[in-house]
Protein backbone atom coordinates (compact mmCIF):
# COMPACT_ATOMS: atom_id res chain seq x y z
CA UNK A 1 0.00 0.00 0.00
CA UNK A 2 2.52 2.48 0.86
CA UNK A 3 4.75 1.06 -2.31
CA UNK A 4 1.34 2.19 -4.15
CA UNK A 5 1.36 5.40 -2.49
CA UNK A 6 4.82 6.48 -3.14
CA UNK A 7 4.93 5.42 -6.66
CA UNK A 8 1.55 7.19 -7.74
CA UNK A 9 2.85 10.48 -5.51
CA UNK A 10 6.22 10.06 -7.87
CA UNK A 11 4.03 10.09 -11.02
CA UNK A 12 2.49 13.45 -9.99
CA UNK A 13 5.85 14.36 -9.69
CA UNK A 14 6.84 13.62 -12.99
CA UNK A 15 3.87 14.81 -14.65
CA UNK A 16 4.01 17.89 -12.79
CA UNK A 17 7.70 18.73 -13.19
CA UNK A 18 7.78 17.44 -16.86
CA UNK A 19 4.51 18.93 -18.41
CA UNK A 20 5.17 22.23 -16.85
CA UNK A 21 8.73 23.11 -17.83
CA UNK A 22 7.39 21.59 -21.43
CA UNK A 23 5.04 24.50 -21.19
CA UNK A 24 7.55 27.33 -19.63
CA UNK A 25 10.23 25.99 -22.29
CA UNK A 26 8.35 26.53 -24.79
CA UNK A 27 6.51 29.87 -23.99
CA UNK A 28 9.67 31.28 -22.85
CA UNK A 29 11.03 31.23 -26.30
CA UNK A 30 14.28 28.69 -24.89
CA UNK A 31 16.02 27.67 -27.56
CA UNK A 32 20.18 27.26 -27.70
CA UNK A 33 22.30 29.31 -29.67
CA UNK A 34 20.81 32.89 -29.41
CA UNK A 35 22.23 35.92 -30.77
CA UNK A 36 21.45 38.79 -28.57
CA UNK A 37 22.39 42.42 -29.66
CA UNK A 38 21.06 44.93 -27.33
CA UNK A 39 17.53 44.48 -26.91
CA UNK A 40 17.06 42.19 -30.31
CA UNK A 41 17.51 38.54 -30.00
CA UNK A 42 17.45 36.41 -32.86
CA UNK A 43 17.98 32.18 -33.70
CA UNK A 44 19.97 32.06 -36.44
CA UNK A 45 20.17 28.18 -36.57
CA UNK A 46 16.53 28.02 -36.29
CA UNK A 47 16.61 28.71 -40.36
CA UNK A 48 18.79 26.19 -40.80
CA UNK A 49 18.57 21.73 -40.54
CA UNK A 50 20.60 22.08 -37.57
CA UNK A 51 17.51 23.75 -35.66
CA UNK A 52 17.34 22.62 -31.99
CA UNK A 53 14.33 20.58 -30.52
CA UNK A 54 13.51 23.19 -28.23
CA UNK A 55 13.14 25.76 -31.10
CA UNK A 56 11.23 23.24 -33.26
CA UNK A 57 8.76 22.08 -31.05
CA UNK A 58 7.95 26.25 -30.58
CA UNK A 59 7.76 26.73 -34.19
CA UNK A 60 4.96 23.29 -34.38
CA UNK A 61 3.44 24.56 -31.48
CA UNK A 62 2.61 28.79 -33.19
CA UNK A 63 2.76 27.56 -36.90
CA UNK A 64 5.30 30.13 -37.98
CA UNK A 65 7.47 29.57 -40.76
CA UNK A 66 11.21 30.57 -39.58
CA UNK A 67 13.46 32.72 -42.05
CA UNK A 68 15.68 30.27 -43.68
CA UNK A 69 19.53 31.41 -43.29
CA UNK A 70 20.14 31.38 -46.74
CA UNK A 71 17.30 34.32 -46.90
CA UNK A 72 18.12 36.17 -44.47
CA UNK A 73 17.65 36.22 -40.21
CA UNK A 74 14.54 37.45 -38.21
CA UNK A 75 15.44 39.57 -34.84
CA UNK A 76 12.74 39.82 -32.28
CA UNK A 77 12.57 42.59 -29.39
CA UNK A 78 9.85 42.29 -26.59
CA UNK A 79 11.73 44.88 -24.57
CA UNK A 80 13.86 48.27 -24.34
CA UNK A 81 17.11 48.08 -23.78
CA UNK A 82 16.67 48.66 -20.06
CA UNK A 83 14.60 45.67 -20.11
CA UNK A 84 11.09 47.26 -19.72
CA UNK A 85 8.56 45.39 -21.87
CA UNK A 86 7.12 47.09 -24.92
CA UNK A 87 3.67 48.79 -24.10
CA UNK A 88 1.89 50.09 -26.79
CA UNK A 89 0.30 53.16 -24.62
CA UNK A 90 4.06 54.95 -24.16
CA UNK A 91 6.45 56.72 -26.93
CA UNK A 92 9.36 54.04 -27.83
CA UNK A 93 12.14 55.01 -30.25
CA UNK A 94 14.01 52.61 -32.48
CA UNK A 95 17.09 54.74 -33.70
CA UNK A 96 20.34 53.58 -34.94
CA UNK A 97 22.57 52.11 -37.92
CA UNK A 98 22.10 48.70 -38.80
CA UNK A 99 24.20 45.49 -39.74
CA UNK A 100 24.69 45.61 -44.04
CA UNK A 101 21.94 44.00 -45.63
CA UNK A 102 20.45 44.24 -49.09
CA UNK A 103 17.24 44.95 -46.83
CA UNK A 104 15.48 44.87 -44.24
CA UNK A 105 12.08 45.31 -42.77
CA UNK A 106 10.76 46.55 -39.33
CA UNK A 107 7.20 45.08 -38.32
CA UNK A 108 4.84 45.11 -35.37
CA UNK A 109 3.01 42.54 -34.00
CA UNK A 110 1.03 40.73 -30.81
CA UNK A 111 3.00 38.83 -28.88
CA UNK A 112 0.64 35.89 -30.93
CA UNK A 113 2.54 37.09 -34.40
CA UNK A 114 -0.88 39.28 -35.85
CA UNK A 115 -0.56 42.85 -37.26
CA UNK A 116 -2.16 45.13 -35.42
CA UNK A 117 -5.11 47.28 -36.95
CA UNK A 118 -4.41 50.71 -37.05
CA UNK A 119 -6.48 53.99 -39.50
CA UNK A 120 -3.09 54.19 -41.11
CA UNK A 121 -3.27 50.45 -42.28
CA UNK A 122 0.99 50.64 -41.18
CA UNK A 123 2.00 47.57 -39.86
CA UNK A 124 5.88 48.12 -40.49
CA UNK A 125 8.59 49.86 -42.28
CA UNK A 126 10.75 48.53 -45.18
CA UNK A 127 14.62 49.68 -45.49
CA UNK A 128 13.82 51.67 -48.93
CA UNK A 129 11.10 54.00 -46.65
CA UNK A 130 12.85 55.05 -43.67
CA UNK A 131 13.63 58.75 -43.71
CA UNK A 132 18.09 58.70 -42.71
CA UNK A 133 20.27 61.24 -41.58
CA UNK A 134 23.84 62.12 -42.34
CA UNK A 135 25.28 58.92 -41.18
CA UNK A 136 22.61 56.27 -41.89
CA UNK A 137 20.63 56.47 -38.49
CA UNK A 138 16.79 56.36 -38.69
CA UNK A 139 14.61 57.26 -36.36
CA UNK A 140 11.09 55.08 -35.81
CA UNK A 141 8.46 56.32 -33.08
CA UNK A 142 6.65 53.70 -31.97
CA UNK A 143 3.35 55.02 -30.72
CA UNK A 144 -0.28 55.11 -30.56
CA UNK A 145 -0.76 58.55 -31.27
CA UNK A 146 0.41 60.40 -34.74
CA UNK A 147 3.80 61.73 -34.75
CA UNK A 148 5.97 63.57 -36.89
CA UNK A 149 8.65 61.64 -39.18
CA UNK A 150 8.60 58.06 -39.25
CA UNK A 151 5.41 56.85 -36.91
CA UNK A 152 4.36 52.76 -36.75
CA UNK A 153 1.25 52.93 -34.53
CA UNK A 154 0.88 51.11 -31.85
CA UNK A 155 -2.36 50.89 -31.45
CA UNK A 156 -2.45 51.30 -27.39
CA UNK A 157 -2.01 47.66 -27.29
CA UNK A 158 -0.59 46.52 -23.98
CA UNK A 159 2.11 44.12 -25.01
CA UNK A 160 3.53 44.35 -28.46
CA UNK A 161 6.51 42.52 -30.56
CA UNK A 162 9.03 44.49 -32.55
CA UNK A 163 10.66 41.97 -35.37
CA UNK A 164 13.77 43.11 -37.45
CA UNK A 165 15.15 41.13 -40.43
CA UNK A 166 17.43 41.11 -43.08
CA UNK A 167 17.48 40.14 -46.19
CA UNK A 168 20.47 38.80 -47.85
CA UNK A 169 22.84 39.94 -45.16
CA UNK A 170 26.21 38.29 -44.26
CA UNK A 171 24.80 37.89 -40.67
CA UNK A 172 24.18 34.73 -39.44
CA UNK A 173 25.41 31.29 -36.94
CA UNK A 174 29.03 32.96 -37.44
CA UNK A 175 27.99 36.73 -36.15
CA UNK A 176 29.18 37.04 -32.37
CA UNK A 177 29.73 40.47 -31.30
CA UNK A 178 27.49 43.81 -31.58
CA UNK A 179 30.61 45.37 -32.95
CA UNK A 180 30.12 43.89 -36.52
CA UNK A 181 26.62 44.18 -36.27
CA UNK A 182 24.85 47.75 -34.89
CA UNK A 183 21.33 47.02 -34.22
CA UNK A 184 19.49 50.02 -33.54
CA UNK A 185 18.55 51.37 -29.91
CA UNK A 186 15.03 50.65 -28.47
CA UNK A 187 13.94 53.70 -25.95
CA UNK A 188 10.79 54.03 -23.85
CA UNK A 189 10.19 57.79 -24.11
CA UNK A 190 7.49 59.21 -22.93
CA UNK A 191 4.89 57.06 -20.72
CA UNK A 192 1.48 57.94 -19.35
CA UNK B 1 11.03 10.68 5.77
CA UNK B 2 14.20 9.50 3.59
CA UNK B 3 11.60 7.20 1.78
CA UNK B 4 9.46 10.28 0.34
CA UNK B 5 12.93 11.93 -0.45
CA UNK B 6 13.46 9.13 -2.63
CA UNK B 7 10.10 9.09 -4.68
CA UNK B 8 10.54 13.13 -5.19
CA UNK B 9 13.88 12.01 -6.23
CA UNK B 10 12.29 9.36 -8.89
CA UNK B 11 9.08 11.62 -9.90
CA UNK B 12 11.68 14.09 -10.80
CA UNK B 13 14.11 12.03 -12.69
CA UNK B 14 10.85 10.68 -14.83
CA UNK B 15 9.72 14.50 -15.04
CA UNK B 16 12.61 14.78 -16.96
CA UNK B 17 11.98 12.42 -19.29
CA UNK B 18 8.37 13.30 -19.69
CA UNK B 19 10.11 17.10 -20.28
CA UNK B 20 12.34 15.70 -23.13
CA UNK B 21 9.88 13.29 -24.51
CA UNK B 22 7.12 15.95 -24.90
CA UNK B 23 9.99 18.39 -25.73
CA UNK B 24 10.32 15.53 -28.84
CA UNK B 25 6.94 14.64 -30.26
CA UNK B 26 5.67 17.84 -30.27
CA UNK B 27 6.42 18.25 -33.91
CA UNK B 28 4.70 15.44 -35.12
CA UNK B 29 1.78 15.53 -33.22
CA UNK B 30 1.04 19.66 -33.59
CA UNK B 31 -2.06 19.76 -35.60
CA UNK B 32 -1.99 23.29 -36.17
CA UNK B 33 1.59 23.85 -38.23
CA UNK B 34 2.24 25.96 -40.50
CA UNK B 35 1.76 22.72 -42.83
CA UNK B 36 -1.28 22.02 -41.69
CA UNK B 37 -2.59 26.10 -41.87
CA UNK B 38 -1.19 26.05 -45.18
CA UNK B 39 -2.45 22.44 -46.40
CA UNK B 40 -6.03 23.83 -46.85
CA UNK B 41 -4.49 26.56 -49.42
CA UNK B 42 -3.79 24.75 -52.17
CA UNK B 43 -3.39 21.34 -54.81
CA UNK B 44 -0.21 19.62 -54.05
CA UNK B 45 2.57 19.85 -56.45
CA UNK B 46 1.42 23.82 -57.29
CA UNK B 47 1.56 27.28 -55.96
CA UNK B 48 -0.61 29.20 -54.33
CA UNK B 49 -0.17 32.81 -53.58
CA UNK B 50 -1.06 33.81 -50.01
CA UNK B 51 -3.36 36.47 -49.09
CA UNK B 52 -1.94 39.14 -47.85
CA UNK B 53 -1.66 39.34 -43.79
CA UNK B 54 -4.31 42.15 -42.16
CA UNK B 55 -4.49 42.20 -38.36
CA UNK B 56 -8.27 40.56 -38.84
CA UNK B 57 -6.17 37.17 -40.62
CA UNK B 58 -2.93 35.58 -41.64
CA UNK B 59 -2.37 32.49 -43.30
CA UNK B 60 0.78 32.09 -40.86
CA UNK B 61 1.92 34.22 -37.64
CA UNK B 62 4.65 36.82 -38.09
CA UNK B 63 4.15 36.92 -41.72
CA UNK B 64 6.58 40.02 -42.92
CA UNK B 65 3.83 42.28 -44.79
CA UNK B 66 6.14 43.87 -46.88
CA UNK B 67 6.62 40.67 -49.18
CA UNK B 68 4.40 38.78 -51.17
CA UNK B 69 4.55 34.97 -50.80
CA UNK B 70 3.61 31.70 -52.54
CA UNK B 71 3.33 28.26 -51.36
CA UNK B 72 4.14 25.04 -53.01
CA UNK B 73 2.91 21.81 -51.37
CA UNK B 74 5.26 19.25 -53.02
CA UNK B 75 5.12 15.78 -52.71
CA UNK B 76 7.86 13.52 -54.13
CA UNK B 77 6.20 10.51 -54.05
CA UNK B 78 5.68 9.79 -58.10
CA UNK B 79 8.81 11.57 -58.80
CA UNK B 80 10.72 14.84 -58.94
CA UNK B 81 9.35 17.79 -59.28
CA UNK B 82 10.72 21.29 -61.03
CA UNK B 83 10.32 24.58 -59.57
CA UNK B 84 10.44 28.22 -61.37
CA UNK B 85 9.97 31.14 -59.75
CA UNK B 86 10.25 34.51 -61.53
CA UNK B 87 12.73 37.23 -60.04
CA UNK B 88 10.62 40.24 -58.96
CA UNK B 89 12.45 43.98 -59.15
CA UNK B 90 13.65 43.96 -56.07
CA UNK B 91 14.56 40.84 -53.99
CA UNK B 92 12.90 37.54 -54.44
CA UNK B 93 14.09 34.15 -52.35
CA UNK B 94 12.62 30.58 -51.81
CA UNK B 95 13.19 28.45 -49.10
CA UNK B 96 12.17 24.68 -48.39
CA UNK B 97 10.57 23.54 -45.04
CA UNK B 98 10.06 19.81 -44.48
CA UNK B 99 6.75 18.61 -43.75
CA UNK B 100 7.71 19.92 -39.83
CA UNK B 101 8.56 22.75 -41.03
CA UNK B 102 12.36 23.10 -41.02
CA UNK B 103 14.32 24.42 -43.08
CA UNK B 104 16.45 23.21 -45.14
CA UNK B 105 17.78 25.58 -47.90
CA UNK B 106 17.25 28.44 -48.87
CA UNK B 107 18.13 30.46 -51.89
CA UNK B 108 17.79 33.96 -52.90
CA UNK B 109 18.11 35.66 -56.60
CA UNK B 110 21.84 36.53 -56.26
CA UNK B 111 22.36 33.32 -55.60
CA UNK B 112 20.67 31.79 -58.53
CA UNK B 113 20.50 34.98 -60.81
CA UNK B 114 19.32 35.24 -64.29
CA UNK B 115 15.94 36.14 -64.81
CA UNK B 116 14.19 33.08 -62.70
CA UNK B 117 14.95 30.87 -59.96
CA UNK B 118 15.14 27.53 -61.06
CA UNK B 119 15.77 24.17 -59.77
CA UNK B 120 14.82 20.50 -59.51
CA UNK B 121 13.64 19.25 -56.23
CA UNK B 122 13.97 15.54 -55.77
CA UNK B 123 14.93 13.16 -52.72
CA UNK B 124 17.92 11.54 -52.41
CA UNK B 125 17.15 8.56 -53.41
CA UNK B 126 15.82 9.82 -56.88
CA UNK B 127 18.89 11.52 -57.16
CA UNK B 128 21.12 8.71 -57.10
CA UNK B 129 18.48 7.15 -59.61
CA UNK B 130 19.23 9.24 -62.44
CA UNK B 131 21.02 8.31 -65.53
CA UNK B 132 24.65 9.07 -65.54
CA UNK B 133 24.57 10.92 -68.61
CA UNK B 134 22.14 13.47 -67.40
CA UNK B 135 23.89 13.76 -64.32
CA UNK B 136 26.58 15.72 -66.90
CA UNK B 137 24.11 18.23 -67.64
CA UNK B 138 23.43 18.27 -63.98
CA UNK B 139 26.44 20.24 -63.63
CA UNK B 140 24.43 23.42 -64.94
CA UNK B 141 21.19 22.85 -63.30
CA UNK B 142 20.31 23.33 -59.57
CA UNK B 143 19.50 20.47 -57.91
CA UNK B 144 17.80 20.28 -54.14
CA UNK B 145 17.62 17.24 -52.33
CA UNK B 146 14.53 17.09 -50.02
CA UNK B 147 15.07 15.21 -46.49
CA UNK B 148 11.61 13.63 -46.99
CA UNK B 149 9.08 13.24 -49.69
CA UNK B 150 6.56 16.12 -48.54
CA UNK B 151 7.19 19.51 -47.43
CA UNK B 152 6.59 23.38 -48.55
CA UNK B 153 8.39 25.77 -51.17
CA UNK B 154 7.88 29.25 -49.94
CA UNK B 155 8.91 31.88 -52.31
CA UNK B 156 8.59 35.34 -51.42
CA UNK B 157 8.75 38.78 -53.69
CA UNK B 158 9.97 41.81 -51.85
CA UNK B 159 8.21 44.80 -52.39
CA UNK B 160 9.50 47.92 -50.94
CA UNK B 161 7.35 50.29 -50.79
CA UNK B 162 3.32 49.15 -50.22
CA UNK B 163 2.08 50.60 -53.74
CA UNK B 164 4.39 47.62 -55.08
CA UNK B 165 3.07 44.98 -53.66
CA UNK B 166 0.53 44.39 -56.49
CA UNK B 167 3.62 43.69 -58.54
CA UNK B 168 5.71 41.77 -56.35
CA UNK B 169 2.42 39.49 -56.36
CA UNK B 170 1.98 39.60 -60.38
CA UNK B 171 5.21 38.25 -59.96
CA UNK B 172 4.67 35.18 -58.06
CA UNK B 173 1.65 34.25 -59.71
CA UNK B 174 3.98 32.84 -62.52
CA UNK B 175 5.69 30.70 -60.32
CA UNK B 176 5.47 26.94 -61.26
CA UNK B 177 6.24 23.55 -59.23
CA UNK B 178 5.29 20.75 -60.76
CA UNK B 179 6.49 17.15 -61.87
CA UNK B 180 9.39 16.94 -63.79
Amino acid sequence: MRLLIGLLFSFVVAAGIGLGSTWYALTQNLAFGSLSLGAWTAFPRSGTPGIDPYARAAIARSGELPVGLGDGIAFTATEDDDARALDGRCEVTVRGITPPARYFTVTLYTPSGELVANPLGRHGFTSQELVRDPNGAFAIVVSPRARPGDWLPSGAVERYVLMMRFYDTSLGIATRAGREAPMPAVRTENCP
Amino acid sequence: MIRWLMWIAGGLVMGGVVHLAAIMVLPRTATKDAYARLAALGPVNGFAVLPAPTPQASSVPFMDPAFATAVCRYDLGKGPVKLTVPVSQAYTSVTFYTRYDVAYYAINDRAAGRRSIELDLMTTKQRRDLPEDEEITAADRLIVESPGTTGLIVARAFSPEPSLLPAATATLAAAQCRPL
